[in-house]
């Protein structure tokens, strides 16, 4: 493959972007999401409301977001803000449904053993109910994740879309090998993301994998 | 001491679940509540902690209304054990049951030291500290979650239904060694359940409830068996209360005859050399060498529940009495023994009525 020896740096380039705008958003989403999803629960008249509006930004179509954007955002057509702002969207719409479930999955009676212990409301948040939630979490996470590794490539069409930009190329000389490169590299990212989250899951919660008596 | 003083509890909804409830729980005894569901007992339970608030009146520990205190601070000085253990899935046995150590903010080293303390007070094999709560039975749960609620040495305990949910056998064995530790430990205990039977078996007094949050009676086992203050407690302590009544007393007082009246005649009482029991021979019984087993023996620390129930399940109607070695040493027909308890019942109702 002449091609991938002749362009080492601008793979790498694209690859490198790719990497930026797939993650920054998960992040962004994760954190944006985590306090939604708790007030869905703690305050049930708000978790039908928040769950249809995440689920409504969830289906405007991803191309049609990154051009709406910069127009209400106020950034350049070209600017990597705008698609991580959309993929922070996508991000969020998932994980509130997700962190909302995660909480809800925790049974009520370990709860309130908790509060009858001696924990507040904070403390119980962070050292039972999120713990305990994390399976779920982190489920949901994957699926974000690899979702987000796909769609970066669609920004390619308004000009910032990390290995999407193999693809426009390649379609533009008529060419194969960028398109193949692209493909490659990009489902590589996913499972490379999936397996990550995959680990991290095991390392913090050892005792979901256990099942039944030993 | 905890004191409830004219509590009430209405719900929301209007349902008055606790009905001006006046009561003390003496300190360093198990008082258990006990009634139907509905009845407010757990309600009752839940307002000591402050998860469920009174609506009026007080409830005092130690002469501190309870609603002074902050509640998460209240709560650490408030053993707790609820059915199913209610156990963190995601912490192992050790941190499951140094909770209330870890709250407080004692170190890592000196909260699982405690743990490991309490696992073998409770009967867990240290193996188990670092498994998860998933990995062991539904008894085992129940112990590490008594354990987690003596994590802190608490003055007071409260229990929720901690035995309904395991098979029989376990329970009676937790129920045995709760007991045994509750004579080493003497906390004050308030333990909630819907077992008449239970109540009996482990209460110092009991309160027993009645649909809409009243108190219908509190007193002490015996005295609920024997004495129960109205239609409603008679119904619920059951049809059988006064065969368990005899749960209470020994058989020490017992006046057997002995062991000539079955050395020969109709029924006889076979023993060995060393003077044993082991079993009757007669008319329609076995043979000498190969005689009717007896069924059981008691020794004069039995209860009387025991005696008469070997009294009635023994194939001649007699129950065979035995010292410490294990030689006979008297025998009880059954006759005789219906003799007794009908005077030892008329000689308790007289002395109650000169009281």
């Amino acid at each position: 493959m002449d091609y991938i020896a002749n362009n080492v740096d601008l793979i790498l380039a694209a690859l490198g972007q790719h990497v930026v705008l797939a993650i920054v958003p998960v992040i962004l989403g994760v954190i944006i999401a985590l306090p939604l999803g708790y007030l869905a629960v703690r305050y049930r008249w708000l978790y039908h409301p928040l769950i249809n509006v995440s689920g409504l930004l969830y289906a405007i179509p991803s191309l049609a977001l990154f051009v709406v954007l910069p127009g209400i955002i106020g950034t350049r057509i070209l600017s990597p803000i705008n698609i991580i702002a959309a993929l922070t969207i996508y991000t969020v719409a998932l994980m509130v449904r997700v962190v909302a479930n995660g909480l809800n999955s925790v049974d009520p009676t370990i709860t309130q053993a908790a509060s009858a212990m001696g924990y507040r409301r904070v403390r119980r948040l962070f050292g039972v109910e999120l713990p305990i939630a994390l399976p779920v979490i982190l489920a949901g996470l994957r699926v974000a994740a690899v979702s987000n590794v796909s769609l970066v490539s669609v920004g390619a069409l308004i000009g910032v879309g990390g290995l999407g930009a193999l693809f426009t190329r390649g379609l533009q000389l008529g060419y194969i090998d960028p398109i193949i490169v692209g493909i490659v590299l990009s489902v590589l990212l996913a499972v490379l993301c999936d397996v990550i989250i995959v680990l991290v899951q095991r390392q913090l919660t050892p005792w979901s994998r256990i099942g039944g008596r030993s | 001491m905890i004191t409830f003083d004219g509590v009430r509890k209405v719900f929301p909804d209007g349902t008055v679940a606790v009905d001006n409830l006046d009561l003390e729980l003496p300190t360093g005894k198990i008082t258990v509540f006990v009634g139907p569901s509905g009845c407010g007992k757990t309600t009752s339970l839940r307002m000591i902690n402050r998860m469920i608030e009174p609506t009026s009146g007080r409830i005092l520990i130690d002469g501190d209304d309870v609603t002074s205190q902050d509640d998460a601070l209240l709560r650490r000085r408030i053993g707790y054990v609820i059915q199913h253990a209610g156990l963190f899935p995601h912490r192992t046995i050790a941190e499951n049951i140094a909770t209330v150590p870890h709250l407080n903010g004692v170190n890592k080293k000196k909260a699982r030291a405690v743990a490991l303390e309490l696992m073998d007070r409770v009967g867990l094999d240290e193996s188990m500290a670092d498994r998860y709560p998933v990995q062991l039975s539904g008894g085992q749960q129940q112990r590490v979650g008594v354990a987690r609620a003596l994590a802190a040495d608490p003055p007071v305990m409260l229990m929720d239904e901690p035995f309904s949910a395991v098979d029989p056998i376990v329970r009676e064995v937790l129920q045995a060694e709760f007991l045994r530790i509750q004579g080493e430990l003497g906390k004050t205990i308030a333990l909630v359940t819907h077992d008449i039977d239970e109540a009996i078996k482990i209460g110092d007094m009991v309160a027993v409830f009645r649909q809409g949050g009243h108190l219908a009676q509190f007193a002490t086992p015996q005295e609920l068996l024997e004495r129960p203050a109205n239609d409603f407690v008679a119904d619920f302590v059951g049809r059988d209360r006064g065969f368990r009544s005899l749960s209470f007393d020994t058989a020490a007082a017992l006046e057997v005859d002995d062991l000539f009246s079955v050395a020969t005649g109709g029924e006889v009482l076979v023993l060995d050399g060393a003077g044993h029991p082991h079993g009757w021979t007669g008319p329609g019984l076995g043979s000498t060498s190969n005689p009717t087993p007896l069924g059981g023996t008691f020794v004069t620390g039995d209860s009387l529940r025991l005696v008469t129930d070997l009294a009635i399940s023994s194939p001649v109607g007699i129950a065979v009495r035995v010292d410490e070695t294990g030689r006979a040493d008297g025998v009880l027909r059954h006759d005789s023994l219906v003799r007794q308890l009908n005077a030892r019942r008329r000689r308790r109702a007289e002395a109650e009525s000169t009281s």
